[in-house]
């Protein structure tokens, strides 16, 4: 299985809020082969680098995160909407709910969309996002990630997931994680150092390409 | 092999909820909403509900009081996926406005758990994750 359990004990918020009767089969039809166009008329030029959102510069390591979109068969998905989100450099959320002890960066708040090219290519430039505590567990630690959510071309291909960065030594007590059973198909939520596109003196590079379920085929 | 799905966590909402026209897909259409519960009835405050019909899309997050709305056109049925910190991947099910349009492979006395009820000028749809009255959710 690829995707994790919908009911993982390891991760305490999945214990109500997980279905408990079988999940029937979904018929395939229009509304499963197509979907949403969105973000063509409505991206800016700056809304795919997090570090020029305000007045100031954010605090933290500015890096470059880019990649590839394609389903798995290695055919690109261009024009379509990514979208991220972030903690800041010191692992704090803009946002209400999060309060721990960490504190707001004025010059960042942590969100960016872009639109894939034709080639399946996007990239954003942001600030490496910090580890946080999150009372999960004991001493309970998220390893540094960024959201990400895509739409693809079908309605089955919608994905949100987490890029996380290369050797974290957070990743053997985090559940989230190792929720993904299979070793291979958690390695694929891991970007990689890109020395290649680091640019000097301005920025580190991380790749992380994202392979989308393979377009289905109607119901004969 | 495909990169695996994350759960959406609880902050979403400073990126995915923030469009203006989020949750109006249709400004002529009719308001379709309802509570997201979990599997001891409680409010899910931090879950996101997106529509589909095959042209238009949808998306709300839920209030502090669990409820979210949207404004779409009815349609044989609308697609919906429910993401929330707690879920691992989203969870799908259908929006039905007529019973008799359900799929037959939905056991007969779950199908009213995919039926849009009228409810004022709209229609309530409530999404019962777990436990009694779970919603009848796909496997896509």
């Amino acid at each position: 299985m690829i995707d994790p359990p919908l009911d993982y004990p390891g991760y305490k918020s999945t214990a109500l809020r997980h279905p408990k009767r079988p999940l029937i089969e979904l018929p395939r039809g229009l509304t499963e082969l197509s979907a949403p166009v969105l973000g063509e008329d409505r991206i800016g030029a700056l809304d795919n680098d997090l570090t020029r959102q305000h007045d100031g510069e954010p605090q933290g390591q500015r890096i470059i995160v880019h990649g590839r979109v394609i389903e798995e068969d290695g055919r690109p998905v261009p024009n379509t909407l990514v979208e991220v989100w972030q903690a800041n450099a010191g692992g704090r959320y803009f946002h209400r709910v999060d309060n721990w002890p960490s504190p707001l960066d004025p010059n960042f708040t942590g969100l960016g969309r872009t639109l894939t090219d034709d080639t399946g290519y996007f990239r954003f430039i942001t600030i490496k996002p910090g580890a946080y505590p999150w009372g999960n567990h004991p001493n309970a630690w998220r390893p540094a990630h960024i959201h990400f959510s895509l739409f693809g071309r079908a309605f089955t291909q919608r994905l949100v997931t987490q890029m996380y960065f290369p050797d974290d030594p957070l990743f053997f007590q985090d559940p989230i994680f190792n929720s993904v059973r299979d070793e291979r198909a958690r390695k694929l939520m891991i970007s990689a150092f890109d020395y290649e596109s680091t640019e000097d003196s301005w920025a580190l590079a991380f790749k992380w390409d994202i392979v989308l379920r393979q377009t289905p085929m109607e119901d004969a | 092999m495909r990169t695996p799905s994350q759960t959406v966590g609880p902050y979403f909402s400073i990126c995915l909820t923030q469009w203006a026209n989020g949750p109006v897909a249709d400004a002529g259409g009719v308001k379709i909403g309802g509570f997201v519960l979990d599997g001891v009835g409680d409010p899910v405050p931090d879950a996101m509900i997106e529509t589909w019909d095959g042209e238009r899309f949808a998306r709300a997050g839920t209030n502090d009081e669990g409820r979210w709305e949207v404004t779409t056109r009815t349609a044989p049925h609308i697609n919906v996926s429910v993401f929330a910190r707690g879920l691992l991947n989203r969870v799908v099910t259908r929006i039905y406005f007529d019973a008799g349009a359900v799929p037959d492979t939905v056991p007969e006395e779950r199908r009213d758990t995919l039926v849009a009820q009228p409810d004022g000028d709209g229609y309530r749809f409530d999404i019962i994750l777990q436990g009694e009255g779970e919603t009848v959710f796909f496997q896509v």
